[in-house]
């Protein structure tokens, strides 16, 4: 009897640990980066599109976000994050770490070069897209697996 | 031995006899009559060149891993998995001996249709024929010429790694008969030319379904369930649902979905990715109707 309720709080307070840290997993960690380049792509998307105006300072920020987000970005793959919370991480991402860390390195890259000669109007933020999302997609190609 | 037990051992004997011939008959490879490749003319290269993007060949028969500006060099050899086994995709550049120079239009339009090979033979249906033989003799005919266009190699490919009974061709002929057809897999309203050629697209050359829709235990398309996603051939993860009851797509609009076709990108900017990486790069390459005439299909399935 009191191994069974020591083993029932003992359960319960490990339930307790993964609610509170569920937005620390690494899985969680790095759905919120891929978000927020998503986010950033998105706000492009909206000058090439003509949709917003072209605006410097969000073409500025909204690179550098996604050169700053992917250099952080392999670092939330720990052993033992291969599933749960709903991941869409490939297990191939495991057995060729080198070649995943690779295609982040090539994405922020290429973001770090757009900065350096910023797009200057809306044709040139299509362009840069273009770039971008061939980087986006050769990574996804290989690396993630949609669930659903 | 009476009458009735030497009748009834006769009818033992002749029965399976029959039943054999029967389905030898049924299932034999059945090219079309000569006629529907003839009288065709010279093919219209570029239209052509629309048809072999539209019908994705470089994703299969480009070598393993060739470099973007390789990748019109049909030279087969890559793996394909499938629940059957292991299969390599041939030589089809227009090299004489190693690839299919030396085909007639009626060979290569009678493996793209019926899956008939050069020598008589059953095709593996891992070749998309059974999506394919939608086709219209006038594309199929373009497409051959298109095709004497391309670099030739002299690489072999690797014979298929195939476990019994599924490497005996024979039996490939059963099939055929249970899945092999050309008639339309959904029902929309074909008076509307954009749904028309949207359906042709998807169905015909696009082999979305191939995909898309879910197999039963013996390779043939689960009935009512078209385009309303699989398990991944490869291994882990889900081909989605792409009709208009899928829960990640269902709420795009027709625009949103050839925007996906044209850049890759999605409404919330993901990207594409898996094995639709080069199906969208292909789909890139078409005129923008063609992409419309798509969403337009899609967006006028019945929800899965
Ligand atoms: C180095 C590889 C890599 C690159 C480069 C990459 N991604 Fe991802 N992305 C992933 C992986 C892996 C996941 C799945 C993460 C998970 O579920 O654990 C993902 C998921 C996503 C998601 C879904 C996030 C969620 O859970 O809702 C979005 C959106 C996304 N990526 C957008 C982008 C965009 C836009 C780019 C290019 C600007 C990009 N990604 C570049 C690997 C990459
Ligand atoms: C999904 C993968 C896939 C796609 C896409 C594909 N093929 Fe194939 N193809 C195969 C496989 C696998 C075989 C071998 C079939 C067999 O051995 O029975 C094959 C065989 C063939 C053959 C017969 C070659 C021979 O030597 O017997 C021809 C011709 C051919 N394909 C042409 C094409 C063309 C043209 C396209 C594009 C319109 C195309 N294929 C697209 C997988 C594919
Ligand atoms: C070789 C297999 C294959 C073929 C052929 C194929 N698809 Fe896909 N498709 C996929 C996979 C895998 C995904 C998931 C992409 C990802 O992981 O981002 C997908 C995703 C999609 C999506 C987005 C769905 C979503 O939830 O993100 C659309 C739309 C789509 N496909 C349409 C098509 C059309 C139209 C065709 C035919 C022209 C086609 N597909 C042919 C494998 C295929």
């Amino acid at each position: 009897m009191r191994v069974r309720a020591f083993m029932l709080a003992a359960a319960l307070a490990g339930l307790g640990v993964t609610a509170v840290t569920a937005a620390d997993e690494p899985q969680a960690v790095r759905q919120q980066l891929m978000k927020k380049v998503g986010q950033a792509t998105g706000a492009l998307s909206g000058i090439a599109k003509g949709e917003k105006p072209y605006d410097a300072e969000i073409v500025k920020a909204s690179l550098a976000t996604i050169s700053e987000t992917v250099k952080v970005f392999p670092n939330h793959f720990p052993a033992g994050s291969e599933t749960g919370m709903e991941t869409e991480a490939s297990p191939k991402i495991w057995e060729n770490m080198e070649d995943f860390k690779a295609k982040a390195a090539k994405l922020g890259g290429d973001a770090e070069k757009l900065l350096a000669e910023l797009p200057a109007d809306q044709a040139g933020v299509g362009a840069a897209l273009g770039v971008l999302g061939k980087d986006c997609s050769s990574c996804h190609e290989s690396y993630r697996l949609k669930k659903d | 031995m009476g009458r009735r037990r030497r009748k009834l051992l006769f009818g033992v004997l002749l029965l399976p006899a029959v039943a054999a011939g029967a389905l030898w008959w049924l299932t034999k490879p059945n090219p079309w009559d000569a006629a529907h490749w003839q009288g065709l003319g010279e093919p219209d290269v570029a239209n052509g060149e629309q048809v072999f993007w539209a019908g994705g060949c470089v994703s299969c028969h480009a070598a393993p891993r060739a470099p973007e500006d390789q990748r019109l060099v049909l030279a087969g050899g890559r793996t394909l998995k499938s629940p059957f086994g292991t299969f390599y995709p041939p030589n089809i550049s227009p090299d004489e001996t190693a690839g299919i120079g030396n085909w007639t239009l009626a060979e290569f339009g009678n493996a793209m249709t019926r899956g008939v090979g050069k020598d008589g033979e059953h095709l593996y249906p891992s070749f998309p024929y059974g999506s394919y033989s939608r086709m219209t003799a006038k594309d199929v005919n373009d497409l051959w010429g298109f095709m004497q266009t391309l670099p030739k190699s002299a690489n072999v490919a690797p014979p298929h790694d195939l476990p019994f009974p599924y490497n005996i061709r024979l039996a490939l002929g059963g099939w055929k008969l249970l899945f092999l057809t050309d008639e339309p897999r959904a029902d929309v309203n074909t008076a509307d030319a954009k749904l028309a050629r949207g359906q042709y697209l998807v169905e015909g050359p696009g082999h979305c379904g191939e995909c898309h829709t879910p197999r039963n235990a013996l390779g043939g398309f689960e009935e009512g369930r078209w385009l309303a996603g699989a398990p991944n051939p490869e291994g882990e993860g889900r081909i989605p649902d792409i009709t208009p009851g899928s829960k990640s797509i269902g709420n795009w609009s027709a625009s949103d979905i050839v925007s996906y076709l044209e850049t890759g990108f999605t409404p919330d900017f993901d990207t594409v990715g898996g094995s639709m990486v080069d199906v969208q790069k292909n789909m890139a390459k078409l005129p923008p109707a063609d992409r419309e005439a798509i969403a337009a299909y899609l967006k006028a399935l019945p929800a899965s």
